[in-house]
Order: structure tokens, then C-alpha cells, then sequence
């Protein structure tokens, strides 16, 4: 998965080509190491190394409290890291470190998509996408023309456009979903990192979000996305890295980590593989341990 | 992309979508800006001594210098000291007040996040009421302003003082941390009045609480003035600073925000604004939360438009408000914040029917 040698994972991963994007994983990627966290004494993330290759849609697994959502928001600089007992952390995307940057240039580069946010404001749909153009003008100054463009673009992008003047409020989940995405785009960022894309979404708003993440994928964005849902990471990820109790457990292809060997323990249940006759991809299914 | 959603939504988007901009919303702020002139020069005309746009004019051309170049006579020395030195600082108060406080309301509601937030949020206005009180109380009616202001002031430190011991000033934080400051100050003001107010300062006191800009002179134009144009300006160009909050705290920082930075100079600017005023008027309410609401209805969620437009429109709103105070009941005058109540608290309730989206 990388070419740097690691050997904090357990399971070695497999260095393979990403079977999507621009060639094999290089310096172009996200390359996170010795990430934590705490809230309070509890260590939330415990030195978390984490790789994005560029242009792969990289999968970030883990049951509930794992650290997920933390380790995105460190990443995102929306909270800073702890210093962990092994040096402090370092975040760097196309060998530039991000904890180091002035937020505004970050945010040229990297995108968030929380989960679920929300507004009670009346803001309409477009305005909401033009937000994400706030870091590429001056702090004080209103939308260009040129902004309004890269927004209406990244609003067709997700296939929203006809959104575009609706009141954000008023909007279904899946559309709502779309929306944040398109503000991400917006940003015209080079990293986008997505916290449960999918979450609350039937199963065609699910497919439409990750054919989203997919085609920025396919246009050399690095995307980092955490997924709650094992089956839909197996269908839809290139690589993947599962967490448990804010540290690394496994990274690596579907194949190598989406395996019983790995996923029982942490997960506590019986997992067994199947292959899908037309993908080749991991089909899961899960029943009750012991 | 073809897609379940993208292939039903064309169908239910509205027929006759509206603009990104609301329609004529160039105009809106040059509109209201001629409303609030004519406002005030209208309600100096108004009051138990009828008075024509014409001599108000000669009255006021008189005192700024343009009387003679004009070739207008003077006013009698009574309709002049009326128009000089009673009504027009008393509207030029009003209409500062206003402004402030509509976009402190702003302010405060999109920082916080909370739609029943208002200017007085961080215990400001029971802050002030607190200070004005003990200084009623014992008779220094002359160090009244700089009481409310240093209540106010005071009420802030408190507010944001034990917010941040909490942790990060988060919304929720500045919300809670407010509400204990402003209850314990409304305690302490109640206990004073109970212990010590008698017939003359209970009315004074009873007055200054519920907000008035009776007592209003070319002095309280210059603080109010003075703080709207400068404090009132800042808040204002902070518009697309504000909108990165529309989705909250994470969004703004991931939108390159310097959050915890930018929310307190906000609150400090929005307290200092307040302070300033409340130490010339009371605590007038429902302005600073009523208004905002009402100017979103008509530009949308948008800060660079709503500021500006909620400033002109407070103005003329509390200048019509402060009118009806002395007029309705005169020669007896009710304090313009029971007017503001009285017309905002139905306002409110019907902008919450007819939205369904301010809570």
C-alpha cells in the first residue's frame, strides 16, 4: 500500500498498485503518522499512522468509538493533536506537513465532510456550496463570478443542479448529503476526507454518494472516507484501514484486511467471505460470536 | 450522474424557482436607507406640539450652519428647543439604538447558532440593569451610564470567563454560561429594589429596565452614535466570516476560520456595542432578536446583505417604536420597550407560524 516500510500494522500490507487512479501510491498521498488524541485522560487516538494514496478512495473502518470521526477532525485541523508518546504527530499531504499551514491555505487543499451537518438558517443551496469558496477569496470579500462558476460546477458535479436555489432545509437526506459534498468541491480541494458518507441514506442515495467519491477519485483526488459499513467499504473502497480503540488494527486492500482473521476480534463476531461472481470484490456476512 | 434521486428531483423543484438573489435585493439596502431618513425626519415632526416638515428643516439647516447661505428665518426659540434639543436627539438615539442592536442580534444569532438568541444573551443587559440600579439607588443618577456600561462589561468578563473555564467557548457554552450570569445579576437587581427602592427611584428604576430613550440629549447621540458607526460598522463587513458558520464550528474551521479567535472578538465587539448602548437607553427588547428574523424572511440567510439591511431596518423600527411610546399615551409616555414587546412579541409569534423554520 506504501512504500515507506511500516511495521506498526499487524497484518503486513501487500505493497500492490491501487487498482483505480494515477499509478501506485507515492509521496503524492496522505501519509499521517503518530496521530492522538484525548478527551480529558481518555486517549481516544493512541498514535495512529495512516496512508491515503492519491487517487484511490481509501476506507477508514472500525466499530462505534473506534476514533473514526476524531482522527478525521485531527486531520481536517479542526481539532489539534495530542503529542503522543512517540514524537509529534505529523499530517502531510503532497510533502507538505498540514498542521503546519495557515488554516487558509489548508483549506485550499483539504476538504471535510462532516457528518450530518446541519443548519435551521434559510440558506439556499447554492450559497451553502459557495461557502466552500470562502478560502480562495479575501476574508472580508463577497463571491466573484469565477466562484459562482466553480460552484455551480461542483453542484452538477454531484448532480445537484437543479437544487441549486432550493432552501437547504427543505431537502431530503440524500440530496442534503449531495449538497455537502458539492460545497467540498467547492473548495477545489486536492484531499477530501468524508465521515459517513453514507450514513442515513436508503441504498440509492448510498451508491450515488459513493459514485460520487468515486468519480473524484478518478480525477486524482486523494479521499479518505470513513464508512461504517463493512459490505459497502468491501464493494467500493480501494484500500482500507481499520481502527479499534484509536489505534491501527489492519491497512491494506479489501482482500488482505476485510478477512476473519482481522475483523472478528474487533468486531466480536463470526464473519465469513464470499467473492462476488462479477466484481471479485469480498462479499461479507456476519453472525453472533460464540 | 444518472441516478435514482437525480432522475425524481428535476420534478420537485419548485415551479417558478426563485433567484439566487432575491429579487430587487439591490435595492433594499438604498430603499431602507431613504425609509430610515424619511423616518426620522417625519418623527421629529410628530408629538403634542404639531410641528411641519418645513420648520424641522429650518430648525435643523439653522443649527448646522446652513441657515443664513439659505436665506431661512429662525424658529421661535420653543418649537426650535423642541426640535433641537428634545425630539431629534431623542430620534437619533432611537434610531442608533436600533441599528445596534439589530445587528448585535444578528451577530449573536449566527454565532451561537441559536435562533432565541439576541444581544443580551451574555447576561449584558442584566449586567447593566444591575450597575444602573445600585447607582439609582443611591442617588448618583449622573454616574447612570457608566454603571450600565461597566454592568454590562462586567456581565461579559463574567459570561465569558466561566464559558472558557468550562473549556472551549462552544455555542452552547455561551448560551449557558449567559444564562447564569444574567440570573444571578437579575437576582442581585431584584434584591436591591427589594431592600432599598423607594416611590421615586422605583419608577426611575421601573423606566430604565424596561428601556427608554426619553431622557435622550446631543450627548447620548454622540455614545450611541458614535459606538454604531464604529463597533456597528466592524460587526457589519464580518458578513462572509458569519456565513462560514452557517453549518457550525467545524465547518468555519475546515473553511480556513480561525473559530475560537473569531468568536471572541466577535462577542467582545457585539458586548462593547451593547454595553454602549444599553448605558443610554435600558435594555430595550426584542429588537435585537425580532429583527433579524424578520430581514432573514426577505434576503435569505446571506450576512453581507442582512447585516446592513438589519441596521437600517432596527433603525426605523425603533424610531417608530420610540414615536408610538410617547405619542399613543401623551401626554403620559410608556417606556418604548413595552412597545417593542407589545409589536414584537406578536410579530414573533407569527413569523414562527408562518415559517416553521426560525426554532
Amino acid at each position: 500500500m506504501t512504500t515507506q516500510t511500516r511495521t506498526e500494522t499487524r497484518t503486513a500490507p501487500r505493497t500492490e498498485a491501487p487498482r483505480r487512479g494515477d499509478g501506485p501510491a507515492s509521496a503524492d498521498g496522505l501519509d499521517a503518522a503518530r496521530v492522538s488524541w484525548a478527551a480529558g485522560e481518555r486517549l481516544v487516538l493512541d498514535g495512529v499512522d495512516v496512508t491515503a494514496p492519491k487517487g484511490a478512495v481509501t476506507g477508514l473502518l472500525g466499530p462505534n468509538g473506534s476514533g473514526k470521526s476524531t482522527l478525521l477532525r485531527v486531520l481536517a485541523g479542526a481539532q489539534p493533536p495530542a503529542r503522543g508518546a512517540d514524537g509529534d504527530a505529523r499530517v502531510v499531504f503532497a510533502g507538505v506537513d498540514l498542521l503546519d499551514q495557515p488554516r487558509r491555505r489548508r483549506a485550499r487543499t483539504l476538504a471535510f465532510v462532516e457528518q450530518e451537518a446541519s443548519t435551521d438558517l434559510p440558506v439556499t443551496v447554492l450559497d451553502a456550496v459557495l461557502l466552500g469558496r470562502i478560502p480562495h477569496r479575501p476574508l472580508l470579500a463577497g463571491d466573484s463570478a469565477h466562484d459562482r462558476a466553480v460552484a455551480r460546477r461542483a453542484l452538477a458535479d454531484v448532480g445537484a443542479q437543479h437544487l441549486a436555489d432550493r432552501e437547504v432545509t427543505t431537502l431530503s437526506g440524500g440530496e442534503r448529503q449531495r449538497v455537502h459534498m458539492a460545497r467540498a468541491l467547492a473548495q477545489e480541494p486536492a484531499l477530501i476526507l468524508l465521515d459517513e458518507p453514507t450514513n442515513h441514506l436508503d441504498v440509492a442515495a448510498q451508491l450515488d454518494a459513493l459514485h460520487v467519491v468515486r468519480g473524484l477519485a478518478d480525477r486524482g483526488v486523494t479521499v479518505l472516507a470513513a464508512l461504517h459499513d463493512l459490505q459497502l467499504a468491501a464493494q467500493h473502497c480501494d484500500h482500507v484501514v481499520l481502527l479499534s480503540d484509536g489505534r491501527v488494527v489492519a491497512a491494506g486492500s479489501v482482500h488482505d484486511v476485510l478477512v476473519p482473521d482481522v475483523l472478528d476480534p474487533v468486531y466480536g463476531v463470526r464473519t465469513e467471505v464470499l467473492t462476488h461472481p462479477r466484481t471479485g470484490r469480498p462479499v461479507l456476512t456476519f453472525t453472533r460470536a460464540g | 450522474m444518472t441516478t435514482t434521486e437525480g432522475r425524481r428531483a428535476p420534478a420537485s423543484s419548485p415551479a417558478g424557482t426563485t433567484p439566487n438573489a432575491p429579487r430587487g435585493a439591490a435595492w433594499w439596502l438604498p430603499a431602507s436607507a431613504v425609509v430610515l431618513v424619511a423616518t426620522v425626519l417625519g418623527a421629529v415632526t410628530i408629538g403634542p406640539v404639531d410641528l411641519s416638515v418645513g420648520d424641522v428643516w429650518r430648525s435643523v439647516a439653522t443649527h448646522v450652519g446652513l441657515g443664513g447661505p439659505l436665506g431661512l428665518e429662525p424658529l421661535g426659540a420653543l418649537p426650535d428647543g423642541m426640535v433641537w434639543e428634545l425630539r431629534l436627539p431623542r430620534v437619533l438615539t432611537a434610531a442608533a439604538v436600533g441599528a445596534g442592536l439589530a445587528v448585535c442580534g444578528v451577530v449573536m444569532q449566527s454565532l451561537t447558532r441559536n435562533p432565541l438568541a439576541d444581544p443580551y444573551l451574555l447576561g449584558l443587559s442584566s449586567g447593566a440593569s444591575l450597575g444602573a440600579v445600585l447607582v439609582l439607588v443611591a442617588g448618583l443618577t449622573v454616574l447612570l451610564p457608566v454603571a450600565a456600561f461597566g454592568g454590562a462589561v462586567a456581565a461579559l468578563a463574567a459570561a465569558l470567563a466561566l464559558a472558557g473555564a468550562i473549556g472551549t467557548i462552544t455555542p452552547t457554552r455561551t448560551v449557558l454560561a449567559g444564562l447564569a450570569v444574567s440570573q444571578l445579576a437579575a437576582a442581585a437587581t431584584s434584591f436591591v429594589i427589594f431592600w432599598s427602592a423607594t416611590g421615586d427611584s422605583y419608577r426611575e428604576i421601573l423606566s430604565w429596565l424596561m428601556g427608554s430613550v426619553a431622557g435622550a440629549t446631543w450627548a447620548s447621540v454622540a455614545i450611541t452614535g458614535v459606538a454604531v458607526l464604529v463597533l456597528g460598522t466592524l460587526l457589519a463587513s464580518t458578513g462572509s466570516v458569519l456565513d462560514a458558520f452557517t453549518f457550525g464550528d467545524t465547518a468555519a474551521a475546515t473553511l480556513g476560520v480561525p473559530v475560537a479567535r473569531v468568536r471572541w472578538l466577535l462577542l467582545v465587539g457585539v458586548a462593547l456595542l451593547t454595553g454602549a448602548l444599553v448605558s443610554q437607553s435600558g435594555s430595550i427588547g426584542f429588537v435585537g432578536l425580532i429583527l433579524p428574523h424578520a430581514v432573514r424572511l426577505l434576503t435569505g440567510a446571506r450576512h453581507r446583505l442582512l447585516l446592513p439591511l438589519s441596521a437600517l431596518c432596527g433603525a426605523s423600527f425603533l424610531v417608530w417604536a420610540d414615536t408610538l411610546a410617547r405619542t399613543v399615551f401623551a401626554p403620559r409616555e410608556v417606556p418604548v420597550g413595552i412597545v417593542t414587546a407589545a409589536i414584537g412579541a406578536p410579530v414573533f409569534a407569527l413569523l414562527l407560524w408562518r415559517g416553521r423554520r426560525i426554532a
